[in-house]
């Protein structure tokens, strides 16, 4: 174990893959530069631009060519700088790459990994910082992954790059320089598993990204507090969802809060709540409560993005109105 | 390069080919007016030069995608013809066990890495099999089938310069029937001609009669040899007719027919027999006996549909995610 942080975890993870299999190659803009975060620095280097290829701005062509060498036999890691720009490579995502294995009758498969990166709280404004998820969890034939630690940044990304399917990889600008312990050789982290990172009796906070380390300051303060004993939940992966673990939990606590950046109109958060009122109704002791942004593109003023976000406060205040309700 | 020239058994392989997409297409038209084909069914009907001067010249391992108007692309690239069928009526026994239909045929056994409803959708993932091509150091090449409509899309623009800065064994295939669904191309762009519009990248190009095969299997021949020995990109653009509307059903009021003594002139099925009589190539009476064979392959195809059951309901959710 050494202790790395998020974004060294990503780099290691992909060199790893790259080593192991000479089928795997990096595509994006400015990849061979390393990108704006350094995610792919020194892979160049290592493995020469005809694995780690620049691309022009042209989203769309991008993932295209990403799932055409995909079907061709090839393991493309697809880099969209931002979140905010797949929308331009939606048609070929959803259209393409999420159908063909299925409108081909299980003849083609696309092997793709769509790394990009989303969250706020860094002052770019409504067209860099969004959290858009949940428009991804709604096309069958895509996994979508969500780490909110280096061990799983990497393990998950192992696991993506392994797997049959399009899988889109969401990274968090917020937490790429935070540390944690990460085994070397990356280990991989199965998909569709989630993570307990604390154990509670009272309530559970189901937590994606960056909001997990949130529920885990927040389950802190309420211990102490309240004494209120959360437990806390990373589902890690969207697509496929570990409802096991979750309604599990949920049935010894009674109670729900899930929490995420993501406006909360129309979040994962509602998929959670509605899937987990269905398998545990009888064991809630009150409605779930979500935590998420405003419906409301992302403010540029400081003061107005720091109250936009929603964090350890919000999930606070979500539980005690929960557990005093 | 100079590839073969078109002569003698080569030329009666593409004029098998083409009736049997004639003659598959007609019988689909019959079909869809009976309720037997589902969906919206775009006919290749009078294209079938293009789809069979190219195919018949490419090995099972280079990779043939398409647009909405396929089932000609498919055939030609070797897709069985009852196979086809049963996906137009949404058998089991369909290239795609029926899951889907006539806009997203896919054989991959044959090379025939699909078809899209998205127009111009597949130009972009054509150039990344390329890509694969290249990375793996084989020379197998990448051809994409895409009508005039697809060349004001932004993905064929993105990918025709990817193409062009990465020098990638690609060959883009405009089938310029004039008519982008309903409207002609001159009320969509300024710029008459699709070699045209690639020209600032320096993209290898021509503009042939596509009803023409000779011409078809030239340009495509020297296109095709460069290509495999490590050239390209190119495009090759192919004017053709339409002979039916946009899809099966359009009732094509937007534009005047072809008179019957015009269309004798300009089919490229006719065409290409006239020819090889004159050149002697053949026989003058073959062309019937092809034409003969290539009807009772489509009633064994259409047999063959009818027979073959509907896909079990377990496909919906069995097949959305590969194992593994």
């Amino acid at each position: 174990m050494a202790e790395t942080t998020y974004i060294g975890a990503i780099t290691s993870a992909l060199a790893d893959a790259m080593r192991a299999d000479d089928r795997v190659f990096v595509l994006g803009e400015d990849v061979a530069e390393g990108g704006p975060y350094t995610a792919t620095a020194g892979l160049a280097e290592e493995f020469g631009t005809k694995r780690v290829i620049n691309t022009p701005i042209s989203e769309a062509a991008i993932t295209g060519v990403a799932i055409g060498a995909a079907q061709s036999g090839m393991r493309p890691v697809l880099e969209i700088m931002f979140i905010d720009f797949i929308t331009l490579a939606l048609d070929q995502l959803v259209n393409g790459a999420a159908k063909a294995h299925f409108m081909s009758g299980g003849q083609l498969t696309v092997p793709l990994v769509l790394r990009t990166q989303g969250g706020a709280g860094h002052r770019g404004a409504a067209q860099h910082s969004q959290s858009l998820e949940s428009w991804l969890t709604h096309v069958p034939g895509l996994k979508v992954l969500m780490p909110s630690r280096p061990v799983d940044a990497a393990g998950l990304l192992a696991s993506a790059i392994a797997d049959p399917n399009p899988v889109v990889y969401i990274e968090c600008k917020t937490l790429y320089f935070r540390k944690g312990e990460v085994p070397e050789p990356t280990a991989p982290v199965p998909i569709g598993e989630a993570a307990t990172l604390r154990e509670g009796s009272d309530v559970t906070i189901v937590a994606l990204s960056r909001l997990v380390g949130d529920a885990l300051e927040a389950a802190g303060r309420l211990a102490a507090e309240d004494g209120i004993e959360a437990e806390v939940i990373d589902p890690r992966t969207l697509v496929p969802l570990d409802l096991e673990t979750i309604v599990e939990s949920v049935k010894r606590t009674g109670r729900l809060v899930v929490a995420h950046e993501a406006v909360e109109h129309g979040g994962f958060g509602a998929e959670i709540a509605a899937q987990v009122q269905r398998a545990a109704f009888d064991f809630l002791d009150g409605p779930v409560a979500r935590v998420g942004a405003p419906f409301a593109p992302i403010p540029f003023s400081p003061p107005l993005e720091d109250a936009y976000l929603p964090g350890a406060d919000e999930v606070v205040a979500a539980v005690r109105e929960l557990v005093r309700g | 390069m100079v590839p073969p020239p078109l002569g003698g058994e080569q030329a009666l392989r593409l004029l098998a080919t083409m009736w049997r997409i004639r003659l598959f297409e007609e019988q689909v038209s019959l079909l869809k007016r009976a309720d037997q084909v589902h969906g919206l069914i775009h006919s290749s009907a009078g294209q079938e030069g293009v789809a069979a001067a190219v195919c018949s010249q490419l090995r099972d391992a280079d990779v043939v995608y398409s647009g909405d108007r396929a089932h000609g692309h498919s055939i030609a690239k070797g897709a069985p013809l009852e196979r086809v069928m049963a996906e137009l009526m949404g058998r089991d026994g369909g290239l795609c066990r029926g899951l889907g239909g006539s806009m997203h045929l896919v054989d991959l056994e044959h090379g025939f890495l699909g078809a899209t409803g998205v127009v111009g959708g597949n130009i972009p993932i054509a150039l990344g099999s390329a890509l694969a091509a290249r990375l793996r150091g084989e020379d197998t090449v990448a051809v994409v089938f895409f009508g005039d409509g697809a060349v004001q899309a932004g993905h064929f623009n993105e990918t025709v310069n990817l193409a062009a800065l990465w020098r990638l064994p690609i060959i883009l295939v405009c089938e310029n029937n004039g008519f982008a669904e309903f409207t002609p191309r001159s009320a969509h762009t300024i710029v008459e001609r699709v070699s045209d519009v690639v020209a600032p990248y320096g993209v290898e190009r021509a503009t042939v009669d596509g009803n023409d095969a000779v011409a078809v299997w030239d340009a495509f021949g020297r296109y095709l040899a460069s290509a495999r020995a490590g050239g390209g990109p190119f495009l090759l653009e192919c004017l053709t007719h339409r002979l039916g509307g946009h899809y099966e059903g359009d009732p094509g009021t937007y534009r005047e027919a072809l008179d019957a003594a015009d269309w004798q002139e300009k089919d490229p099925i006719l065409r290409l027999q006239r020819h090889g009589i004159a050149q002697r190539w053949f026989e003058a009476d073959r062309p019937a006996v092809l034409e003969a064979e290539a009807a009772e392959a489509v009633e064994q195809a259409v047999r063959f549909g009818r027979e073959s059951p509907f896909p079990p309901l377990e496909l919906i959710e069995g097949l959305v995610y590969a194992d593994g």
